[in-house]
């Protein structure tokens, strides 16, 4: 079927795991970071906060992600005068574009726990901040996590439309290899088989984090 | 000393309080009874300011809670309160569910506060589980870790929400013994309560509830003996 032809090729796709991870770890950080922060102003009792994260929701939503990448690489340069690099474009993106769901998955989790905590918490003294991170925060992760971990899979996988505005990660590599050789299939599905994997492995994790999670119940 | 002058709650349109007045003096052990519905969490509630009262003041201490300039973190240190279904944090130990709010809300060292915690934990009989998670505790067994988790702030005052209503019966008599001896030993309490005998035995004054007003208040003999209003007297046709 041709993988013959590509077999020196691979090291090069592989390669692209690297960029990939990297890729997908630093927008998770970033998007797990500014969702926590977009689930706060979702559940504060501030007008304006509440009003900006819905908005906020409601536009990264609404908008496909390989618009708000294009929108974010060719056009930040005119707008803003910075010449922002793929790779800088595709971390903004996704930690924006990301931000916006885990902000719901948290705001969810948030919620589901027992306002009973929130009373004894307050009952005691300790004031919203510390409450927020000590009590209430590490209860609702704990919930959500299954959740989370869903949205980093996804983010793994979604991450493949950087290589249209040229990130050398794992498809993209796979395309010029494709393009370099005029063979499609062998490449492709190389890239096919690197994405099961790193999503399987993330599944794996996510379960075993679970697991010690549960284990302090 | 707590002085409630005057309140009123109203959850949107439904009132639930109506000016209530009372004062609990330092020492003072108050039971307060009432239906179901009457307003007596409600009323407890609005001390901690865990609820804020529609109309009226609540004092403590010469301090007016319902005055924004109050510090209320500063005022809810110093009245412990616990509830019907405990409220302990899941993810902390016994030990750090007693250490936690003294650490964050009083800056004692860690040091000190495992040394209070050890002793409360002693005190309610529970010096063997400082490291269990609350899920391996049994209700009896959390709510006194609940009372010592509230003690560990060296509260003045202490609330007590229907602390026995949600236990065993074989787990009731555990957690009144440990209120019994706080009771004996000067804290202040006011304890809304189903626990007639309880009342009876340990409070100076019980306050009875009833569509919520504040109907009657006595010292425990007048009050269950010669009732003075009808309100009260059904009610306790129906409890004793
Ligand atoms: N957060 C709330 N929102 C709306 N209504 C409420 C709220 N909390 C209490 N109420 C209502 O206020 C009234 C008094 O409630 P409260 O819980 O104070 O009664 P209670 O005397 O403690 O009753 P119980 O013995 O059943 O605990 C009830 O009619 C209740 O439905
Ligand atoms: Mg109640």
């Amino acid at each position: 079927m041709g993988f013959s032809q590509i077999y020196d090729s691979i090291p090069y796709i592989l390669y692209g795991i690297w960029v990939t991870l990297q890729f997908v770890s630093v927008s998770a950080v970033f998007g797990f970071i500014w969702g926590i922060i977009l689930a706060l102003f979702k559940i504060s009792r501030v007008t304006f906060l509440t009003g900006f994260a819905d908005a906020y929701t409601f536009i990264f939503r609404g908008v496909p992600l390989i618009l708000q990448l294009a929108i974010i690489y060719f056009a930040t340069p005119q707008v803003v005068g910075y010449d922002i690099t793929a790779f800088q474009a595709g971390v903004l993106a996704f930690s924006l574009h990301s931000g916006a769901y885990i902000s719901e998955i948290i705001r969810a989790g948030i919620l589901a726990v027992d306002k009973g905590q929130t009373e004894a918490a307050q009952a005691l003294g300790v004031s919203y901040r510390p409450m927020m991170k000590d009590i209430i925060l590490p209860q609702a992760m704990k919930n959500i996590l299954p959740a989370l971990m869903n949205e980093f899979i996804t983010l793994t996988k979604e991450s493949a439309i950087v290589s249209t505005i040229g990130v050398l990660d794992i498809m993209r590599r796979a395309q010029i290899v494709a393009a370099d050789k005029f063979l499609y299939f062998p490449p492709l599905i190389t890239a096919a088989v690197i994405y099961l994997i790193l999503v399987t492995i993330l599944t794996l994790l996510g379960r075993a984090v679970e697991r010690r999670m549960r284990r302090s119940d | 000393m707590i002085k409630v002058d005057n309140l009123s709650k109203s959850f949107g349109s439904l009132k639930v309080l109506h000016n209530i007045s009372m004062e609990i003096n330092k020492g003072d052990v108050v039971a307060i009874v009432g239906p179901s519905g009457s307003g007596k969490s409600t009323l407890l509630r609005c001390v901690n300011l865990l609820e804020v009262p529609t109309e009226g003041k609540v004092w403590i201490d010469g301090q007016n809670l319902t005055d924004p300039k109050t510090n209320i973190m500063h005022v809810r240190a110093k009245i412990g309160m616990v509830f019907q279904h405990f409220h302990l944090f899941p993810h902390k130990t016994a030990l750090e569910n007693l250490t936690y709010a003294p650490m964050k809300v009083k800056g004692l060292s860690k040091g000190e506060a495992v040394s209070t915690a050890r002793n409360l934990l002693k005190k309610v009989g529970l010096e063997e589980k400082e490291n269990e998670y609350p899920n391996r505790l049994s209700g009896g067994q959390k709510q006194r870790v609940a009372i010592a988790r509230a003690l560990a702030m060296e509260p003045e005052y202490m609330l007590f929400d229907e602390p026995t209503s949600a236990l065993d019966p074989e787990m009731v008599k555990e957690v009144l013994d440990v209120m019994k001896s706080l009771a004996g030993s000067g804290m202040t309490m006011a304890i809304v309560t189903h626990e007639m005998g309880f009342a009876r035995e340990v409070a100076d004054r019980v306050c009875f509830l009833d569509g919520g007003a504040l109907v009657e208040q006595a010292p425990p003999k007048e009050f269950f003996q010669s009732p003075r209003t009808d309100r009260a007297k059904a009610f306790l046709e129906k409890v004793l």
